[in-house]
């Protein structure tokens, strides 16, 4: 009753809050302030340069697979970097692995991934009507933009692009002469980077504030989706994280640029003595992984926050042990900032300090353990929907279980010397990090691709593409584990050269050849993506039959998403399958004075507070009505 | 939103956040830059550790202190090195110069308050005078940063007799005045480039404080607040000034005290 005479007033008294903008082409597509469209651009973005960070790759694994292959068919594109021979040039291969690791961290899964559905989600999930700030949204993704031309445009030099890793560690990025990726390729690297840190900067402060401030009424922390703790636990990190690699960053520029030396010293260069004395490249490798660490997570706590998400709505099951996911994620969180020098086992670290680290790092496992353990639990016994969503949310919990039993024999100091940067470690990262956070960006946009633009994704070119993609991923990464125990060097151009190597030459051909695979197979999901966008079928307000405020907005939301007044929330968001309800789910709208049938006793005891509330609030209302006309 | 003229219809009774509220009250705009602030820290802890940790590869100098003489086999003294002062040339004031500095930074700080609290009594001409005042200090101490690096790059008269590497890769023994990016008469290179990078690195920060600290005082002189109903903006560049006059306490300590 109460509610209703609540939604009765907010429809007649607050009509002009509709944000009824005549938006022409410019403000609406482009210079956008509404949180919808740049969480839109964010993902178009992250798209195109996943095309390219996964094409970079292949070129490089026909390089690894075949390496007596002519390659002069690629010439087209590539140009000199392949040699009348047919042949792929040495430093382009190093250029290559670098931009492949570059553009997937940081422009796929940590623009492509927060900045879309931090933004498309945050305000929608917390019932606001948009950012706290738009205008600094909009130039977050305006500097990601600019970020992105200058990375581009690095491809194209003369002298290639960056080539030391992406991890540029000095004193190979510091010193021009050392090869041709530590020249105008290295510098752009560096500027393009620090546009892309106040860009994340940008974001990551709207998205805190915004989930502090912009809550709607009744929105606690305790109600909050798991997806909206995800990403704001995501921001903390990265406005903690990154300031220490823009730090990192400008002592880098002027060891290249001004001549200081502070991750240099000593060094002889072609026989030639270098003025720099004092610096220290182990110096820099701290700094680098102070933020190189945390980014692990900025990749992949998005993704576990939407798969929390999508396998409790289609499990239809609460979400098992929501406080244990919250503090988990915390957990992660905070530990993830301790871990650093595991990175460094064999930089000439102290052994003591490793011991330490290695400690600090092992305990990780028990978060993320915890969070295994409550999705297995959140999927035992629901009646699972197998939506591509779901399915990609699956293979997110799979690969995270796979990669992350190699983190533990990774994270051991002793291990780490002979395991350190082999394809082992690749392998690891590739599925704990790299798959499962992809996989977490394509559940993610599954799900959410009716809200987006209205229409539905194929499900069946759903179905084939994850299939591709899943037994691709693990065809791809799990032989590389056997090539990294064998003790294959990562980055390295060619190993037909060592005796040890060659053994390995046909398994190496295999992972390439399921790379192209699986790689040939996303142009599924390119083609589903973009053809559903215009011809899907039509989906329906709340397509997936979901609990979060996001499915309460019309179709086609418009600038300010609700109509009317914002929604006000009345119980957590994983209502699924409640004993005695009518429906299999309870949006987070419905009071709980309205399901007397379904409620458990303590929450029978609070309908009163409820009640008294919604009074008061009403009143107020009333109030302001009075006092407008 | 609409929200501003109409009182806004969230019961007490749902607690601080229970949402529909500022649980930190605190505007976004002042959160905001609470969070940049914090980000900002990060920036220059990493910068500070980096001066500690290239600070503890060298020795320190061992002899008495008068005795002092600069090289680049060991980190030099700070009261040896910063003990000029403007108008008095050739004199040893030791670390009065740069205390005239971080006082004249302070004080700052103590003005920038009394403007804050003018804008919580709405007292425009107040506001107006202070942010002056504010102003004032800010440009006196970016002048006086000024000062000492031109001190610092030109040296004393006598200079320092070096043995090292120079740009064109010779081993060469001269004396040294002044400093620069490759080579100084105070004490290793890294002593100068940190010097420049960290304090450099502040100044900039200052700087961009200065150009704000003009913007409020001029939108508060031709009444941009007054009009707006409050003086919010003062308070958020009064954070930002804060934390730039906290930041210049650590430098400071760090390259003049230890």
């Amino acid at each position: 009753m109460a509610e209703a005479s609540i939604t009765s007033h907010g429809a007649v008294s607050h009509g002009h809050d509709d944000h009824e903008h005549h938006d022409s082409f410019i403000t609406k597509y482009i210079f956008s302030t509404d949180h919808k469209m740049i969480g839109k651009q964010f993902l178009v973005s992250g798209i195109f340069w996943a095309l390219i960070g996964g094409f970079l790759s292949i070129v490089f694994r026909l390089q690894l697979g075949f390496p007596d292959m002519d390659l002069s068919f690629l010439r087209p594109i590539m140009g000199g970097w392949i040699d009348e021979a047919g042949k792929l040039d040495p430093n382009f291969y190093l250029a290559l692995v670098t931009m492949h690791g570059t553009i997937m961290v940081f422009f796929v899964l940590t623009a492509g991934l927060s900045g879309t559905f931090s933004n498309f989600l945050i305000p929608l999930q917390i019932g606001a009507r948009d950012m706290a700030s738009g205008f600094m949204n909009m130039l977050s993704y305006w500097f990601f933009f600019l970020s992105s031309v200058i990375m581009f445009v690095s491809l194209f030099l003369e002298n290639g692009p960056a080539g030391g890793g992406w991890v540029v560690y000095p004193p190979l990025s510091a010193l021009e002469q050392a090869i041709p990726g530590s020249g105008l390729g290295m510098t752009l690297w560096l500027v393009s980077m620090t546009f892309f840190i106040v860009s994340s900067l940008l974001g990551g402060i709207n998205y805190i504030t915004t989930v502090i401030n912009l809550r709607t009424k009744g929105m606690s922390f305790s109600r909050l989706p798991l997806t909206i703790w995800a990403f704001f636990l995501t921001a903390v990190i990265g406005l903690l994280s990154f300031p220490v690699l823009f730090a990192a960053a400008l002592l880098l520029v002027f060891d290249r640029s001004f001549g200081t030396s502070f991750y240099l010293a000593d060094i002889y260069i072609a026989g030639e003595a270098l003025p720099n004395t004092g610096g220290s490249a182990v110096l820099y490798q701290h700094l680098f992984w102070f933020l190189g660490h945390p980014e692990v997570y900025i990749v992949l706590l998005p993704a576990l926050g939407i798969t929390s998400e999508v396998i409790a709505t289609n499990a239809r099951k609460p979400i098992f042990g929501y406080q244990a996911m919250i503090i988990s994620l915390l957990g992660i969180t905070v530990l993830s900032f301790v871990v650093w020098a595991h990175h460094m086992f064999v930089s000439g670290l102290n052994p003591f300090l490793g011991s330490i680290f290695m400690f600090l790092t092992l305990i990780i496992a028990v978060p993320s353990a915890v969070k295994v353990f409550n999705y297995l639990t959140t999927l035992w016994r629901g009646n699972l929907i197998f939506t591509p969503a779901m399915l990609f949310s699956i293979g997110l919990v799979s690969f995270f279980i796979s990669g992350g039993l190699t983190g533990i024999h990774l994270g051991n100091s002793a291990i780490d010397i002979q395991l350190h940067d082999t394809y082992f470690v690749v392998a690891h990262f590739h599925l704990v990090m790299g798959s499962a956070a992809f996989f977490g960006l394509l559940a993610g946009v599954y799900h959410w691709f009716p809200k987006m633009f209205g229409r539905m994704m194929d499900a069946r070119l759903g179905y084939i593409h994850f299939w591709l993609t899943f037994i691709g991923v693990y065809m791809v990464f799990f032989p590389m584990h056997y090539i990294g125990i064998a003790g294959f060097p990562r980055r390295y151009y060619s190993w037909t050269n060592f005796e040890f190597s060659n053994m390995y030459t046909d398994l190496n051909m295999f992972v390439s050849a399921a790379a192209i695979i699986t790689f040939v197979a996303q142009f599924i999901f390119i083609f589903n993506f973009f053809y559903s966008m215009y011809r899907g079928r039509v989906a329906s307000l709340n397509p997936w039959r979901s609990n979060t405020l996001e499915w309460t907005t019309p179709l086609h939301p418009k600038h300010g998403n609700w109509p009317g007044e914002i929604p006000t929330v009345y119980r957590w968001p994983y209502d699924y399958s409640k004993p005695g309800a009518k429906e299999d789910f309870i949006p987070q709208t419905i009071p709980l004075s309205s399901t007397p049938e379904s409620n458990l006793p303590h929450e029978q005891e609070l309908v009163k507070l409820e009640k008294e509330i919604m009074k008061e609030e009403g009143e107020v209302l009333v109030a302001n009505e009075v006092k407008e006309k | 939103m609409s929200a501003t003229t109409t009182a806004i219809a969230t019961s007490s009774k749902r607690g601080v956040w229970g949402g529909g509220n500022e649980p930190l009250k605190a505007s976004y705009g002042k959160l905001m830059m609470w969070f940049f602030l914090l980000s900002d820290i990060f920036t220059f802890a990493a910068f500070l550790i980096t001066y500690a940790a290239i600070r503890m590869s060298y020795p320190a100098y061992a002899g008495p202190s008068d005795k002092f003489i600069g090289s680049n086999e060991y980190w030099p003294v700070p009261e040896m090195v910063f003990d000029a002062i403007p108008f008095f040339h050739g004199a040893h004031i030791p670390l009065l110069f740069v205390g005239i500095m971080t006082f004249i930074l302070i004080m700052s700080s103590v003005t920038m308050v009394l403007a804050v609290e003018a804008g919580h009594r709405y007292d425009r001409n107040d506001v107006v005078k202070w942010m002056l005042w504010t102003l004032l200090g800010g440009i006196t101490f970016l002048s006086c940063q000024a000062w000492e690096w031109g001190h610092f790059i030109h040296g004393t008269p006598g200079g320092s007799l070096l043995t090292y590497v120079n740009e064109n890769a010779r081993l060469v023994t001269e004396t040294v005045f002044g400093a620069n990016l490759t080579v100084n008469e105070y004490g290793p290179a890294a002593f100068a480039q940190l010097f420049f990078f960290i304090t450099g690195f502040h100044g900039f920060h200052v700087t961009i404080g200065v150009v704000l600290l003009f913007i409020a005082f001029y939108q508060a002189a031709v009444g941009v607040y007054e009009r707006r109903g409050h003086y919010e903006m003062i308070e958020k560049i009064g954070l930002y000034w804060h934390f730039v006059d906290l930041v210049w306490v650590f430098v400071f300590t760090f390259f003049y005290l230890i």
